[in-house]
């Protein structure tokens, strides 16, 4: 069936921060970002100044920067003046705990103050920040201490002893644990909350250059091990521009980011892009709970909310019912991020919050959004919308060399103009993956997609085996690897099914050691494996047996087969096929 | 069903979605999500899964009300009248 495009009122348009797309995308260049911005008084380009101290500069210290609400029920507030000198107490922490500029300090907690403290106290001091999603098992959360070589962690008591106590020792580069939580630390640790308290609110912020590393952020590859992007302090030229354009974000603005920061969204959107644009960040510790998130929007009067796809399925799966007794009527802007929104899950909004969700396209890659639809565009429901103000995207065939654009409606890989700040810089220690993404001028973004007679972008599938779970991007060959750690375990494919909740759910395959029988006992201790590794978000949700796994000559498992035939689709090219699934 | 019974089921089916959890090591206050690590996918096929076993189904809105081992007994027994 196809959707109609909905039409934006009067109202809706008035609300946009760019009120006409086409003019502002012909008009604008990246020095219009720097325009607002302030640039470090001494010069140079850090993004802690640019989301807290230029605003109490500017004299607006006591506008409400995060209003956080924690599990049980406490909220604490918190202005821009407030976390401008949090931030600087915790710069100075690092700085008598021995840690430099250029550092990298690793993030792995809950969605709790210090989380936010720590993000943009560790930009403030020069170093470089990877937040680390706190659900990871040891095994994701060691390989990338390890590739990123983690100088310092922040996380919880709990945390560090049921997954890092074990091997810290075996990363030498990790010298500090701050733990959020206790009034004690453990040998080897810092206990944070007492350091916060003795360290000096004063603190100068270091005099980065807008080509300093300033996050990384680890996505997940195809083969191989996770991929530390590296993003410089000069994204916050897209940090502030998309957040303006794409989520219109302004000044006292009530705005809600569901992301964790734990992923790419929610740093780029649920720290940086609120903060420099001056807005108020709303901050949920819990998880999805709809009469939770539904008071939330109520309460809090939220007017932007940015979302994604999993978690607005879960709500259509409640009815309709279940949201009329609230209140939306303060919500004016409604975004989603993570997958594809279904064109359902696009009207559904309107019906329930009043307004469209407005679905948009990036990557941890891109650093910030891309593609959007924008609260002035009209929407077709499905499509991602069309590029921001300052970028150039379009849909390629990368079959061909050189690179051939495709024609209107014809899919292809959806490709980018290098060059807008917040892109990334390089994998750490991968110059050569890197190198890879980029052909004859073009980033490859790994998706595929058209582009229609309109302009707009339509989302078709990834064009790896990268599997999509509620917004997760999840490499096979690392669960994979993890499956066949199993003593039983021989060989492992693993593969995403479609879900109509997660998008993707993941599924794996798996033929035995010999003196091992397939039984639902040894599923289950399976996949108790996996998840005890990686975590909930990454394991398996079902294992199933084979005898053999079908391979090419070269021995490596062909995915895409186990797929096409788990889903009843054409097999396709199966001639370098060796050995076949039994 | 006793309560018995259905603390039985409930551990067999969360169990079986999160295998990683030893049915000896829950604590009946212990919540799915922030103590058993749960996340939400589990949550649902939890749910789907009790409703296969035990006929009931739990609307979205009453997740929370099966949140522990102890608080789910209640639900369900009282579901189950």
């Amino acid at each position: 069936m196809t959707w109609e495009t909905i039409a934006k009122t009067d109202a809706e348009r008035a609300f946009a921060a760019l009120t006409d797309p086409d003019a502002g995308r012909a008009a604008f260049d990246w020095d219009q970002a720097a325009e607002m911005l302030d640039g470090l008084p001494g010069g140079g380009l850090n993004i802690a100044y640019e989301a807290l101290d230029r605003h109490v500069a500017h004299g607006n210290g006591d506008r409400l920067a995060l209003r956080w609400f924690g599990k049980d029920g406490d909220a604490r507030d918190f202005t821009y003046a407030d976390l401008a000198r949090a931030t600087a107490r915790f710069a100075n922490v690092l700085r008598h705990n021995g840690l430099q500029a250029g550092d990298r300090l690793y993030s792995l907690m809950g969605r709790k103050p210090e989380l936010y403290i720590a993000a943009l106290g560790t930009l403030k001091a020069g170093l470089v920040f990877s937040p680390l999603f706190s659900a990871f098992g040891p095994e994701p959360i060691r390989t990338r201490m390890e590739i990123g070589e983690a100088n310092a962690v922040v996380t919880t008591e709990s945390i560090y002893r049921r997954k890092i106590a074990k091997w810290r020792d075996e990363i030498p580069s990790l010298k500090t644990v701050f733990l959020v939580d206790v009034d004690d630390a453990p040998e080897g640790c810092v206990a944070l909350g007492p350091a916060l308290a003795a360290a000096s609110e004063e603190f100068e912020v270091a005099a980065t250059q807008p080509e300093d590393m300033a996050l990384i952020h680890f996505t997940s590859g195809t083969t191989g091990r996770p991929k530390g992007a590296v993003h410089v302090h000069q994204a916050v030229y897209a940090h502030v521009a998309t957040g303006r354009f794409a989520l219109n974000l302004r000044p006292g603005a009530i705005y809600w980011c569901t992301a964790d920061p734990g992923w790419v969204t929610g740093t780029s959107y649920g720290i940086i892009s609120p903060l420099v644009n001056g807005a108020t960040m709303l901050v949920d510790e819990a998880e999805f709970d709809l009469d939770r998130w539904y008071g939330m929007l109520e309460r809090e009067k939220v007017e932007i909310w940015y979302t994604a796809p999993t978690a607005i399925r879960m709500m259509m799966r409640a009815g309709a019912e279940a949201a009329a007794p609230y209140d939306f009527s303060n919500l004016q802007f409604l975004a989603s991020v993570g997958e594809p929104l279904n064109p359902e899950g696009v009207v559904w909004g309107k019906e329930v919050f009043g307004h469209p969700f407005h679905d948009n396209w990036w990557q941890t890659e891109t650093g910030g959004i891309m593609i959007a639809n924008l609260a002035a565009m009209d929407i077709k429901p499905g499509s991602m919308g069309k590029p921001l103000p300052g970028i150039e995207a379009g849909v390629v065939d990368s079959g061909s060399d050189p690179l051939r654009e495709c024609a209107t409606g014809e899919i292809g890989e959806l490709a980018l103009r290098p060059g807008w700040p917040s892109m990334m810089r390089t994998y750490l220690h991968e110059q050569a993956r890197y190198d890879k993404t980029f052909r004859d001028g073009w980033y490859l973004s790994g998706d595929l997609a058209m582009k229609d007679e309109d302009g707009y972008f339509w989302f078709v599938g990834r064009a790896d085996d990268l599997i999509k779970s509620s917004g997760h991007l999840i490499g096979p060959f690392e669960v994979e690897s993890a499956l066949i750690e199993h003593e039983a375990v021989a060989e492992a494919g693993v593969i995403g099914l479609p879900d109509e909740t997660a998008g993707e759910v993941v599924k794996a395959y798996v033929s035995l050691n010999p003196g091992y029988e397939p039984s639902e006992e040894l599923e289950r201790d399976i996949r108790g494996h996996a998840r005890k590794k990686l975590g909930p978000a990454v394991a398996p949700r079902e294992v199933v047996f084979r005898n053999t796994l079908p391979k090419t000559r070269s021995g490596k498992i062909m995915r895409r087969l186990l797929k096409a035939r788990e889903l009843g689709l054409p097999e396709g090219d199966i001639s370098t096929l060796e050995t076949d699934e039994s | 069903m006793t309560k018995d019974d259905i603390k039985a089921a409930f551990l067999k089916e969360l169990t079986s979605v999160a295998p990683d959890i030893d049915a000896a090591d829950v604590g009946g206050d212990d919540q799915l999500q922030d103590d058993l690590e749960l996340d939400s996918m589990d949550i649902l096929n939890l749910v789907t899964a009790l409703h296969e076993r035990l006929g009931v189904n739990i609307p979205e809105e009453d997740y929370r009300r099966i949140e522990t081992l102890n608080k789910a007994v209640v639900y369900l027994a009282e579901r189950l009248g």
